[in-house]
């Protein structure tokens, strides 16, 4: 599989994002899944400018990935597929197979408490989680691939 | 910096936007003209709000270290409400101590000035 990511990470496109973890594993193409970013030309633009020009950044409706989603995973060049949160993971995973999920930084809101210093999860955020991974998707949160990977259940 | 007179935001990841502007007023004696935002700690819209708090009212140019992240994506989005406000990147000792003593520029004028005296300062020993 081509896709060698799913992140799920609230600041999108990054320096962890197209350095710590594009570099080690040569990444190519960036698939960004967004219905907000997807609707918007200037913050597209805001996007591309942030990525070097090797790296191919793709954006995405969630409606789109039903569609597209095979397609993406059968194209060999090395692929990230981001979205910001955690709803728009799990909608990927119904449209497409997905085995891992890497969780790269979800920050403190509302309602939120810190399970990590780059994750801050709610109940419900913690309770749309358990259910990918009775989906059996593998869920462990890791900002950058230098680090360990911290399982689901470590973050209760 | 709440006269109106032109003033400069560094933000930057973690303690480099804090550092650049206190070297900047040890080296040029100017304070009162740069404050500093870290991304430390901050979602999106964390970053954010600390960019807006950090312009206030009045023209200004925001400084950033590089050309993505989310410290570059809340500047341009602060930028983009603010037609008084403009950002540059790649930020680096030389254009501030320059910027610190270019008060009197509009903003669109001193983000280009800024902006090449950084580039002007990257040489090849």
């Amino acid at each position: 599989m081509a896709i060698v990511l799913y992140r799920v990470d609230d600041r999108l496109v990054h320096g962890q994002v197209v350095i710590g973890w594009g570099r080690p594993l040569g990444i190519s193409r960036i698939v960004l899944v967004d219905d907000d970013v997807a609707g918007s030309d200037w913050e597209q633009e805001l996007y591309r400018m942030a990525v070097p020009a090797e790296i191919e950044l793709r954006f995405a409706r969630v409606a789109d990935v039903a569609a597209q989603g095979a397609a993406w995973a059968a194209d060999p060049r090395p692929t990230i597929l981001l979205t910001g949160d955690i709803a728009t993971m799990a909608a990927v995973s119904h449209a497409m197979p997905v085995g891992r999920v890497n969780l790269g930084g979800l920050h403190h809101k509302p309602g939120r408490s810190e399970r990590l210093p780059f994750i801050f999860l709610a109940e419900d955020d913690l309770r749309q989680l358990q259910q990918l991974e009775r989906e059996g998707v593998e869920v462990t949160a890791q900002d950058l691939p230098t680090s360990s990977p911290v399982s689901l259940g470590a973050l209760t | 910096m709440s006269d109106g007179s032109l003033h400069g935001v560094v933000v930057a990841h973690g303690e480099l936007a804090a550092a650049l502007v206190a070297e900047t007023e040890r080296i040029s004696g100017q304070t009162g003209v740069l404050r500093s935002v870290s991304n430390t700690g901050c979602g999106p819209e964390q970053i954010e709000e600390r960019v807006r708090g950090a312009v206030g009212p009045g023209p200004a140019v925001l400084f950033v270290d590089m050309p993505c992240g989310s410290c570059f994506f809340a500047a341009m989005r602060v930028g983009r409400e603010r037609s008084d406000v403009r950002v540059v990147t790649g930020v680096n000792l030389p254009m501030l101590l320059d910027f610190v003593n270019q008060k009197a520029l509009p903003p669109e004028e001193s983000a280009g000035r800024a902006a090449g005296k950084g580039a002007e300062a990257i040489r090849k020993g």
